[in-house]
């Protein structure tokens, strides 16, 4: 008997074997170069720190207490680059939502154009994040086209300080995410019953009563979606705050980046990515429990 | 119909749109610009395409991209689609640990993934003398964060087709194997194609986690990129970028061909 068909007849009467067969390479995969890379750095947020960036065995909380004491270190507040993360995603977030929501709204009703609409919105999520930075440096940045047309103009005769600040790193991360938050809103826009809409009209709503009574509840479960895929990049964002802020905007991002690659503090560096990965695991756990109380509730 | 949008609601929509397209379209006019330093146009020229060329720095990191993005979207394509069709297609305990395992990787920060790669890769080496070059860690990583991705986008595709067909195939004597590669694969294609697009699309494009763990002579072209917009000395970057944008426009809008046709065939 070929191993074939030995291995299809000793499979056929177990669906499950049959199936970790097909999952088994990619599962491996996953296990041995993401999951377990995180719980080295997990279990390295733990360890005391030897010379040259390394560990030394043994189990210590001073990384976390470090991170989170209210004191400052070196001239460096912890507290205060958390804090800027927080207010940067949540304010980012914020405008994403301001600015996607009446985009998705035209663009599902926007008929023949809705193609065309959409793909512009898809295009500039998919092109590279990188050249996106940099095309927002290449205006806002001093000798930028900003700056420079207004010097040509004669209204201006020094540089706005555009760049690096707060207000650009805002600009780069809104311009990076904004399609995460159009894309589920158009999506559970485009499912509304207009109908619905109707019947609301012949009850007597007027258009704003409409909006608010109608629309934006049904496309709640878009909004939540938007917002999370916004707000967890966004805590995670290195380049923008690298590219557009400099020192004085760090984010989370860039403090691990610096722990790692010049200051040579590992284990701070892996405490530090996991404050991160805990707030983006309390944003998850927010959203999965938001959408399955929406789903009780439309069952 | 009542329900027509407001003026000031088309307005805010075009106002969104001009925010995200017109830094990339004024990036691209400059790179056909005929002046080194200002911003001002002093008339067309190809000379910064033409620059790209000379540079052996820029020529040696679109190899080593177009290396890893091949290598990365090949094996991951692969594992991505095997994944897939475990999930979508077999009924087991331990499902829905798999499905959050799966979901890891799409929400864990960019830094992060490569971070915790560079201490499994710096463990190894000074732990157990297990030196991992820099051009397969580079491959590893990026297989690892594609994974997901062509699982998720190759499993909406399989649950939407039709189980019927393959069963016919298997009535009709064909065993499971052959059932697959003659009647699933061939209309699975356009999921996997498309998968595969966006893999090496995230793979070329991507530059946090690469440059955590590249070395000499592995470069890729973000890394480069990244190096110029720092220094910013003259517009070929501009160039470059127009290059990487066009191409990866060109794939997307392929991509996006591609589902729109695999839709269309299932609604048949």
């Amino acid at each position: 008997m070929s191993p074939r068909l030995a291995w299809l007849r000793w499979s056929a009467r177990r669906p499950a074997a049959r199936a970790w067969g097909l999952m088994l390479p990619g599962t491996l995969w996953l296990l041995v170069f993401f999951l377990i890379p995180l719980l080295f750095m997990l279990g390295y947020s733990f360890m005391p720190k030897a010379l040259y960036g390394g560990v030394k065995l043994g189990f210590t909380l001073e990384h976390y207490q470090r991170f989170l004491s209210p004191g400052t270190d070196n001239g460096f507040l912890y507290l205060v680059i958390l804090w800027r993360t927080i207010v940067y995603s949540v304010g980012c977030t914020a405008l994403c939502l301001l600015m996607g929501y009446p985009v998705a709204y035209v663009i599902s009703r926007a008929g023949p154009w809705k193609n065309i609409l959409v793909f512009l919105i898809v295009l500039p999520f998919w092109t590279s994040f990188l050249v996106r930075t940099f095309a927002t440096m290449f205006l806002l940045r001093d000798t930028g086209v900003i700056n420079e047309s207004l010097k040509a103009l004669g209204l201006i005769t020094d540089a706005l300080p555009l760049m690096p600040s707060a207000f650009a790193v805002m600009v780069g991360l809104v311009s990076g995410f904004l399609p995460f938050m159009v894309l589920p809103i158009y999506s559970s826009l485009e499912k509304l019953d207009p109908s619905l809409l109707e019947a609301a009209e012949v009850l007597g709503a007027k258009p704003f009563q409409r909006f608010t009574k109608v629309v934006l509840p049904l496309s709640m479960p878009g909004v939540v979606a938007g917002s999370l895929l916004v707000f967890i990049p966004a805590l995670g964002s290195f380049l923008t705050s690298d590219l557009l802020g400099g020192a004085k905007e760090e984010m989370i991002g860039n403090l691990v980046q610096r722990q790692f690659m010049t200051a040579g503090n590992w284990p701070f560096g892996s405490a530090s990515s996991f404050v991160m990965m805990a707030m983006v695991l309390v944003a998850v756990f927010f959203y999965l429990r938001q959408r399955d109380s929406a789903a009780a509730m439309g069952a | 119909m009542t329900q027509r949008i407001p003026k000031w609601l088309i307005a805010v929509a075009a106002a969104v749109y001009a925010f995200l397209h017109v830094p990339l379209l004024v990036l691209v006019v400059f790179s056909f610009n005929d002046s080194k330093y200002g911003v001002s146009w002093q008339g067309f020229t190809l000379q910064w395409y033409q620059r790209l060329f000379e540079r052996s720095d820029i020529i040696d990191s679109l190899k080593v991209s177009l290396e890893v993005g091949l290598a990365s979207t090949v094996i991951s394509t692969f594992l991505g689609t095997l994944l897939a069709m475990g999930l979508a297609r077999h009924k087991f305990s331990g499902r829905a640990v798999m499905e959050s395992l799966l979901y890891v990787p799409v929400v864990t920060p960019e830094i992060v993934v490569g971070i915790s790669l560079l201490l499994l890769f710096g463990t190894l080496r000074t732990q157990m003398s297990v030196d991992t070059p820099s051009l397969l860690s580079i491959i590893i990583a990026h297989v690892a964060f594609n994974i997901s991705f062509v699982t998720i986008v190759v499993r909406s595709r399989l649950e939407g087709m039709d189980r019927n067909l393959e069963e016919a195939a298997m009535i009709l004597g064909a065993d499971e194997f052959t059932a697959f590669w003659k009647v699933t694969v061939p209309q699975l294609w356009p999921g996997i194609l498309s998968g595969a697009l966006l893999a090496f699309i995230m793979s070329f494009d991507d530059y946090v986690i690469t440059s955590l763990l590249t070395g000499p002579g592995t470069s890729t072209l973000p890394i480069v990129v990244y190096t110029m917009a720092r220094k910013n000395i003259e517009p070929s970057i501009n160039a470059i970028s127009t290059i990487i944008l066009v191409v990866t426009s060109v794939l997307i809008w392929f991509a996006d061909r591609l589902e729109k046709r695999d839709t269309s065939l299932a609604r048949k």
